[in-house]
């Protein structure tokens, strides 16, 4: 494991803030760490890069203790926490520039990573100049400099326009397959993590309610049918009689569980033959409020 | 040691071209500067005084406003600027989280607050010098070839940046603490003052109050004979008075303390 902590907690003042953790990060994974705003999630990076002192509990990264190992482990993170820390009155190569003299980098690697994040045409523009986006882009230039074995990144994509996100993914993507990096990327937003993590947690409310890889995850998360259609009250008490499990009703539509493509075909031909008049019929994830629902009712 | 020496590196690089670097290079520039066209327009009145008036009156007018408030009033400056870079860039938790020991990185942005403030002085000791030099050249009636102020000028302002020790680390730790503009600044400012009025009362313990440290130490090297006497005015500086030892204490206690409360401090 690359990231191993055991029931890890911490407190703001009365309020406990992350709840007995454990976290198993394993090498040449994208661990997407999932969470709503406020669940604990930035906490848990800060005491992972010892930002924070531990209350309770052990962290071990690269099998090392953190505590008594402090910047052996530190010198192999890249990091990127909330926005990034960018001194705005530098241009986005000096700031790289400061870190790497900080880090003690070669400057050509400064140039690759403004190559990488695509920031070489606006390398000598002040960084308080910059867009979101760019700043953004600036931060995982800033983590990458040193080519660290893992990269601990807080919600990296917030602020970046489609393309932007795009391009991060594959980045990250990127640097798993061809690199063999660890990253450990934190969001609030399943589909982006679905969409490029190979291992999940979920946490709520500082406590770990899921984890293991996106495959366990998907079997929990369920897709369903959502058919919008005329007399939704009607058209799920046809389909219950049918054999067919209704999971949800309301005034638009009836939800199901999905199965297959197949199925999904003969529900629509099931109801077009009986009568109801199917406006649209398409397969939909949960949203992270329903998975963590289902993720506390079957815990 | 490594650590400080890329920490102290990095400081000079990410202030070489904000106000808090510059601060110290233009204000001794500009204040000598005018003191150097005033004594130039004014060289007739003034090239009857000896040389070592003439560098006397030459030097104070630095001298008057360094003791009380300039000085005091840089040394919150300077403490609160190379800390806000990182409080207005919200960069204190990736320099805390970058394999560098805390120690280096707290020490390096301590001693390179103190060294633009050596910067400073010593800039001041040299445009007075140095114009000093300029003005004997340009108006020979100016005889400021004819004594030696320099050994006299430079153990003045060591003892004035011993003085302002102190209050050098207190502001540190204040500015380090705070991230707004107005709490360090403020205090700096209330506790100058405080510290002048001590000074000036001849309150007996003023001596324990860091503010008031620099203008004591102003009064200390006044003249034993009147400036309008006829004979030179004696100076001597005695360097480490119970007040420098006093700067000294706050500097090094509220120092290892400010590193104490970086190591325990949560960085959010």
């Amino acid at each position: 494991m690359v990231i191993s902590t055991e029931g890890l907690s911490f407190n703001f003042g009365n309020q406990q803030v992350v709840r007995s953790l454990s976290l198993q990060v394993p090498e040449g994974s994208i661990y997407g760490f999932l969470g709503p705003n406020g669940a604990g999630k930035t906490t848990t990076i800060k005491l992972l890069l010892n930002l924070l002192k531990t209350d309770q509990g052990s962290i071990h990264i690269f099998n090392k203790e953190l505590q008594s190992n402090r910047i052996s482990i530190l010198s192999q993170i890249g990091s990127l926490i909330e926005q990034p820390a960018i001194y705005l009155h530098l241009s986005g190569r000096e700031n790289l520039l400061n870190r790497a003299l900080l880090l003690q980098v070669p400057e050509e690697r400064v140039d690759e990573m403004l190559d990488l994040v695509h920031l070489a045409d606006a390398a000598h523009k002040k960084a308080g100049k910059y867009s979101l986006g760019m700043k953004q882009r600036l931060g995982i230039a800033l983590a990458l400099l040193s080519d660290p074995k893992l990269l601990i990144l807080d919600e990296p994509t917030n602020g970046l326009d489609p393309n932007g996100i795009i391009e991060v993914r594959e980045l990250l993507i990127r640097l798993v397959s061809q690199h063999k990096k660890t990253v450990f990327v934190s969001s609030h937003l399943l589909a982006e993590i679905e969409r490029m993590a190979t291992h999940v947690g979920i946490i709520h409310k500082g406590e770990m309610l899921f984890q293991g890889s996106i495959k366990d995850l998907e079997a929990i998360s369920q897709p369903q049918i959502q058919v919008e259609l005329n007399e939704t009250v009607d058209a799920a008490n046809f389909l219950k009689k049918q054999g067919v499990t209704v999971t949800e009703v309301n005034d638009e539509c009836v939800s199901l569980p999905f199965a297959s493509k197949t199925q999904m075909g003969e529900v629509n031909t099931l109801l077009n033959k009986n009568g109801y008049t199917v406006y649209s019929i398409k397969k939909v994830n949960k949203d992270l409020e329903k998975l963590f629902l289902d993720i506390t009712q079957n815990a | 040691m490594k650590g400080f020496l890329l920490s102290f590196r990095s400081e000079f690089y990410k202030t070489r071209k904000t106000i808090a670097f510059w601060s110290a290079v233009i204000l001794p520039s500009v204040i000598c500067l005018m003191i150097f066209i005033g004594f130039f327009n004014h060289s007739d009145k003034l090239g009857n005084l000896p040389g070592a008036m003439l560098w006397f009156e030459f030097a104070t007018p630095v001298l008057v406003v360094m003791g009380p408030l300039l000085l005091p009033m840089l040394v919150v400056f300077e403490a609160y600027s190379v800390n806000n870079i990182e409080h207005k860039a919200e960069t204190w938790k990736t320099l805390f989280s970058l394999p560098l020991p805390r120690w280096s990185i707290y020490s390096a942005k301590y001693l390179y607050a103190f060294s633009l403030v050596v910067l400073c002085l010593a800039l001041f000791m040299l445009f007075t010098l140095g114009f000093g030099n300029l003005l004997s050249v340009l108006k020979p009636a100016l005889k400021f070839n004819e004594y030696h102020i320099e050994s006299i000028l430079a153990q003045i302002y060591l003892k004035l940046l011993l003085s302002a020790l102190g209050i050098l680390s207190i502001q540190f730790l204040l500015s380090l603490l705070f991230r707004d503009f107005l709490k360090p600044m403020g205090i700096g400012f209330v506790a100058t003052i405080s510290g002048i009025i001590m000074a000036n009362l001849g309150w007996k313990y003023a001596y324990l109050f860091p503010y008031a440290i620099p203008m004591l130490t102003l009064r200390s090297v006044k003249p034993n004979n009147t400036m309008n006497s006829p004979s030179i005015p004696q100076i001597t500086v005695d360097i480490f008075t119970k007040d420098i030892f006093v700067s000294l204490a706050v500097a090094v206690a509220v120092f290892v303390l400010g590193y104490f409360i970086v190591l325990k401090k949560s960085v959010k």
